[in-house]
């Protein structure tokens, strides 16, 4: 029987290692994931979990510690944020070439400057290219399964890649919600043990991070795409095996009222709950809106988006993450996706939320109507920033 | 070439297969009549390619992976390695 | 839906007693989320913490602008905070205070009353000039609200407390057996 319990999202990443039975952790704390390193050095000081712990000197050399383990052969998970991914930056690109399937649970949270310690995407955005799976998660019990489904699916063969389990600063690290917490019996037969194909061994000596010259360089990265390619097959099937042995169903994107939708809200974590309130209040009033949320945004669910967007008129995507001189980074690929296609839907890009703003119904109200206005100008493309006070910036003519 | 999974070298000692020899310029040649078997060229030798197994036998060079730096003719307190060019 | 918010000061304990009380309603079967003012914590400061408990799962994720309670552990945080701020008309406003209701003008909302201080020392939690009144304010909570159980909220302080387990789950009671409604 799953025990109930009202946790944390940091705490419930921390479960979610425990009931993995992760070998190394090597961390660094930082606001808002800190409360993961506590958990996981409790249960470590406990006994509950049989797990080597390392206290590292800064988030560069936790990854490196991580690299170093999982080459070993263990199974290995950290935690970090913002600046503390960012640092661990050169780092996470190592993690991949590699293949090592280490799991990092991230508490999303803005980067500086200005110096700021709540909520948004740019930190794993920001990573987006390095080769990690990245998962991101709507509420605490999916940061829970997400990262216990992302271990089964990095070390799997066909992928060995490390994974990103996202979850938004503060509105869930630190929100109280219920999560159920699944049997270790139950989870030891979904999860087995972490198999390497090779791993670092004093009696079958081998050589991990060898140089490639630009003779080979390209196969090796060919070949982490293609990783990135089959983690496709591989995650849908594990979100299947996750179901039957669970009960809760996971998609790489996850479709709400978008059957006769021609209004389609794209979003991804937390902000999925406030804007699906939104389409039912959208709904109410007569309103054909409907709702992507996408799990997975590595490897890019093209084919679902593709499936899910392609009658509607106008597709609306809500980003908590700026590529500046740009525009939102989802944006552009969710355009890709169409790039070719005879019959297109307008895509309409809004940035909101950045550093923590509270996201509420009414602006997601807004962004809607926005979207509309737009579509009856027949606008051809629009990045706009929800509740921005323009008039107070400075400028210097 | 195989393109092996984070591009892993999954043998031992795979590179003495990649001869460094080839990128000789000049050649230590030693003048065993000089030499006193110090052993200082052994020590110096950034590559480790000298090695004595008998004192009559005195120190070798091993051919296939000097690389010709010169270090042990420099070092060599007896002046009884002498760097000659190389000729292929 | 109900969404409540807390008023206290730094280090008296708002955050553990809206955790406290979203493990209270939880152990009944209900939908909850606990989250504090999401911020810097500073010992004194003004802080506030929400809950929002429901029968079915709860999708909202903004913070709470319209309360329908607010219990305030602190009355001197009235003169720096408006504790009423956007709390629904009719909405419940619970106090730490020797006053009774009567005593206080908010036509708009009712108003429960408990002195939560004078349990707290009695039983032991902190000291006059610093009691810990955040569990005994939660048996205001029920007494006044209604919508969780005393028993589940005194079953949750305790899995919540880390000392004084029983010190905490008495200071609920009396505070549950002394709390005095206005309506």
């Amino acid at each position: 029987m799953a025990m109930k319990m009202v946790l944390r999202g940091n705490m419930a990443t921390a479960y979610a290692a425990k009931l993995a039975r992760v070998e190394v952790i090597p961390a660094y704390p930082i606001t808002p994931s800190t409360l993961f390193p506590e958990k996981i050095s409790e249960f470590v000081a406990n006994g509950e979990l049989k797990c080597q712990f390392i206290k590292c000197e800064s988030e560069h050399s936790a990854m490196s510690a991580c690299i170093g383990a999982s080459a070993t052969g263990a199974r290995v998970a950290t935690a970090t944020s913002s600046q503390g991914l960012a640092l661990m930056h050169e780092v996470v690109f190592i993690a991949a070439g590699l293949r090592l399937p280490i799991v990092m649970a991230i508490g999303n949270r803005a980067l500086s400057a200005p110096i700021n310690i709540w909520c948004d995407h740019q930190d794993t955005i920001a990573e987006r290219d390095s080769g990690w799976l990245q998962f991101y998660a709507e509420k605490n019990q999916e940061t829970l399964d997400l990262m216990l489904m992302a271990f089964k699916i990095c070390e799997d063969h066909r992928v060995l890649l490390p994974g990103m389990v996202g979850m938004d600063a503060f509105v869930l690290t630190h929100t109280m919600e219920c999560v159920d917490i699944p049997e270790q019996e139950e989870v030891d037969r979904f999860l087995p043990p972490y198999k390497p194909v090779y791993k670092l061994d004093v009696n079958n000596p081998m050589t991990f991070g060898a140089f490639s010259s630009p003779d080979n360089y390209m196969e090796f990265r060919y070949a982490v795409h293609m990783a990135m390619e089959s983690a496709v097959k591989v995650i849908d099937e594990v979100f299947e095996e996750f179901e039957k042995k669970f009960g809760r169903n996971y998609q790489r994107v996850v479709p709400f009222m978008v059957e006769d939708a021609e209004v389609i809200l794209v979003t991804i974590g937390s902000m999925t709950g406030t804007a699906r309130e939104a389409v039912r209040l959208l709904r109410s009033k007569g309103k054909k809106v409907g709702l992507l949320k996408i799990t997975t945004l590595r490897p890019f669910p093209k084919d679902l988006l593709k499936k899910y967007l392609k009658d509607a008129k106008v597709v609306v995507v809500l980003e908590r993450n700026i590529s500046l001189g740009f525009g939102g980074a989802v944006y552009p690929e969710i355009a890709a996706v169409f790039a070719n296609a005879a019959r297109r839907p307008k895509i309409y890009d809004f940035i909101i939320g950045l550093g923590g703003r509270d996201i509420v119904v009414e602006d997601i109200v807004k962004v809607y109507e926005i979207a509309m206005d737009a579509l009856k100008a027949k606008k051809a493309e629009m990045v706009e920033w929800i509740g921005v006070r323009k008039d107070e910036i400075e400028v210097i003519k | 070439m195989k393109i092996t999974i984070g591009a892993t070298v999954t043998e031992a000692g795979s590179s003495v297969r990649n001869k460094t020899g080839g990128w000789r310029n000049m050649r230590p040649v030693t003048d065993l009549a000089k030499c006193k078997r110090c052993g200082i060229c052994i020590i110096v030798c950034p590559d480790a390619v000298i090695s004595m197994k008998t004192r009559e036998e005195g120190p070798k060079t091993d051919y296939d992976y000097c690389k010709g730096c010169g270090i042990c003719a420099n070092e060599c307190p007896f002046k009884a390695i002498e760097m000659q060019q190389e000729e292929r | 839906m109900y969404e409540i918010r807390f008023h206290g000061r730094g280090g008296q304990g708002a955050v553990t007693a809206a955790n406290a009380l979203a493990v209270a309603a939880a152990m009944e079967g209900m939908y909850v989320q606990a989250f504090p003012v999401f911020g810097v914590e500073r010992r004194g400061a003004p802080v506030a913490a929400f809950v929002r408990i429901d029968e079915k799962e709860i999708d909202i994720r903004s913070q709470i602008y319209n309360p329908d309670i607010v219990v305030v552990l602190d009355m001197t945080l009235l003169g720096a905070v408006n504790v009423t701020a956007g709390l629904k008309k009719g909405g419940i406003l619970i106090f730490n205070t020797k006053k009774k209701p009567g005593e206080f003008s908010y036509p708009d909302f009712k108003v429960a009353t408990v002195d939560a201080t004078e349990i707290a020392v009695r039983n032991g939690l902190g000291t006059q000039t610093n009691p810990i009144v955040n569990t005994a304010i939660l048996g205001a909570y029920a007494r006044a609200v209604g919508n969780v159980k005393l028993e589940s909220i005194i079953e949750a302080v305790k899995q919540e407390s880390p000392v004084k387990k029983d010190e905490n789950a008495k200071a609920v009671k009396d505070a549950f057996e002394n709390t005095v409604k206005g309506w």
